[in-house]
């Protein structure tokens, strides 16, 4: 029993490893705000893509999403910053990771938003347009608000999942919370700050994850 | 009716896939005259109502609102010239996530420009005609049905419209909520709005309308006064209509 709480909770440790720990959880939230910031945008102008009534349009967004939820989001990090440079283009880590979530999130962020869009009765369209609002002021004010609104759970759920995809990027050795943790590990041979780290996306996620539970209560009531 | 014509329906034509809802209608609308529609349903009465604001696309024909042809010019000018025609609708279509008074300021500030002093003092004052005033913070959710259609007719009042179509106003409401809202559509008649009405509140109809149209097919079978097609119906259709509806 020693020997476990030695290795996994070591107080001493995890107190030496806490300034490695929080440089991470820096790089990761700053990770985290450009992909899902970013995701959030270019989701809605793909679920938009998807509703228009140009056909060619259309296409290109559902192969979009198609083939970016398909594709392992690691796989596409990997390619992205490996294959990348033997095209000539040199991206830093960050950079990567990056535009391989952006990819990934925004296709998920679309299928979302176009639930959304879809919920918002047609009459809301028609009443904003017979008042003289142009379509993107009806999306504005009228049906983004309300479509929004009718799948806040999932998109906070998505936003959650997006959190927990940036410790991928410790796979290219971009220094973020996961990856600051394996260092501070193999350092000391312990598993303590590995276990900071988890605690670290505990507190990180759980107010999020409470949140999904309380907008899911509020719309089924 | 000697005035000038406000809207005029030229030939108007609709088509979905193979079937042709609208076969070369023409109806002129004099300012200030109400036009009462009749028929019944897939008669085509809802879809030359909403092709008169281009929700609904025509196939062929004009739409003349003033003077002015609303199937020739931009997406732009599309928008400016629905600032002239307002509409209300069967669900009343009230935006849930704003107070009463933004539903009425919204197009008001975004379409027209308007200030929020200015859009406000005039949302009130159409809000106060419709007698909805009181409830200006409250949320179309916490009404009833025929207080949501008041609030939806002085949105569109609310823009200074030309013409006013009304599609089915009180069909969706509760018996005892629909005077309250035929109420307010007669006052409006009184004050001189150019109105047209698709429903099938004959009672109104006697009592408001200067004209009755009966469609039928797509086509207007018949049109004249209330009294000459309620009381004395020429064609075999609008008999057999009348009949069944006063059944």
């Amino acid at each position: 029993m020693d020997i476990f709480i030695d290795q996994f909770f070591n107080i001493d440790i995890m107190r030496k490893s806490l300034p490695l720990l929080f440089k991470g959880l820096w790089m990761t939230l700053q990770l985290c705000s450009a992909v899902i910031l970013l995701g959030l945008i270019g989701g809605l102008f793909v679920a938009l893509g998807n509703m228009s009534e140009r056909r060619w349009l259309r296409w290109i967004s559902i192969a979009y999403t198609d083939l970016f939820r398909a594709l392992p989001p690691l796989v596409l990090l990997i390619f992205i910053y490996a294959g990348l440079p033997f095209a000539g283009i040199n991206i830093s880590p960050f950079a990567a990771v990056v535009i391989a979530f952006l990819l990934n999130n925004s296709s998920y962020y679309a299928e979302v938003y176009r639930a959304g869009l879809i919920s918002v009765a047609k009459g809301q369209w028609e009443a904003a347009q017979s008042t003289g609002l142009s379509p993107v002021q009806t999306l504005i004010h009228v049906v983004l608000p309300q479509a929004v609104r009718n799948v806040l759970p999932d998109l906070l759920s998505n936003t959650v999942e997006v959190v927990k995809l940036t410790s991928l990027a410790s796979v290219i050795s971009l220094s973020e919370l996961l990856y600051n943790a394996g260092m501070a590990r193999s350092v000391t041979y312990n598993a303590s700050p590995l276990v900071l780290a988890a605690l670290f996306y505990l507190v990180l996620l759980w107010p999020l994850v409470r949140l999904v539970s309380h907008f899911q209560r509020r719309l089924a009531a | 009716m000697a005035n000038r014509p406000m809207l005029e329906i030229v030939s108007l034509e609709k088509r979905f896939g193979p079937n042709t809802i609208l076969k070369k209608i023409d109806l002129k609308v004099a300012e200030g005259e109400l036009v009462f529609v009749i028929g019944p349903s897939g008669s085509g009465k809802s879809t030359m109502l909403r092709c008169c604001n281009r929700l609904e696309e025509p196939t062929s024909g004009d739409i003349i609102v003033d003077g002015r042809n609303i199937m020739a010019g931009t997406r732009r000018d599309l928008d400016r010239m629905r600032l002239q025609i307002g509409m209300v609708f069967q669900g009343f279509h009230l935006y849930p996530h704003m107070s009463v008074l933004k539903n009425v300021t919204l197009a008001q500030r975004k379409a027209l420009k308007r200030s929020k002093a200015e859009a406000d003092a005039r949302a009130i004052d159409m809000l106060e005609q419709v007698g909805m005033a009181h409830k200006a913070d409250a949320y179309p959710g916490e009404l009833s049905g025929g207080q949501q259609q008041r609030v939806a007719i002085a949105r569109s009042l609310a823009l200074d419209p030309k013409v006013m179509l009304f599609d089915e106003p009180t069909s969706a409401l509760d018996p005892e909520l629909v005077g309250s809202v035929l109420k307010v559509m007669k006052d409006l008649k009184s004050k001189g709005m150019t109105m047209v009405v698709v429903s099938h509140e004959m009672g109104f109809a006697r009592e408001t309308a200067d004209r009755v149209v009966f469609m039928d097919g797509g086509v207007v079978v018949e049109q004249g006064t209330p009294d000459e097609i309620f009381g004395a119906p020429k064609a075999e259709r609008t008999r057999t209509f009348l009949s069944r509806v006063s059944g």
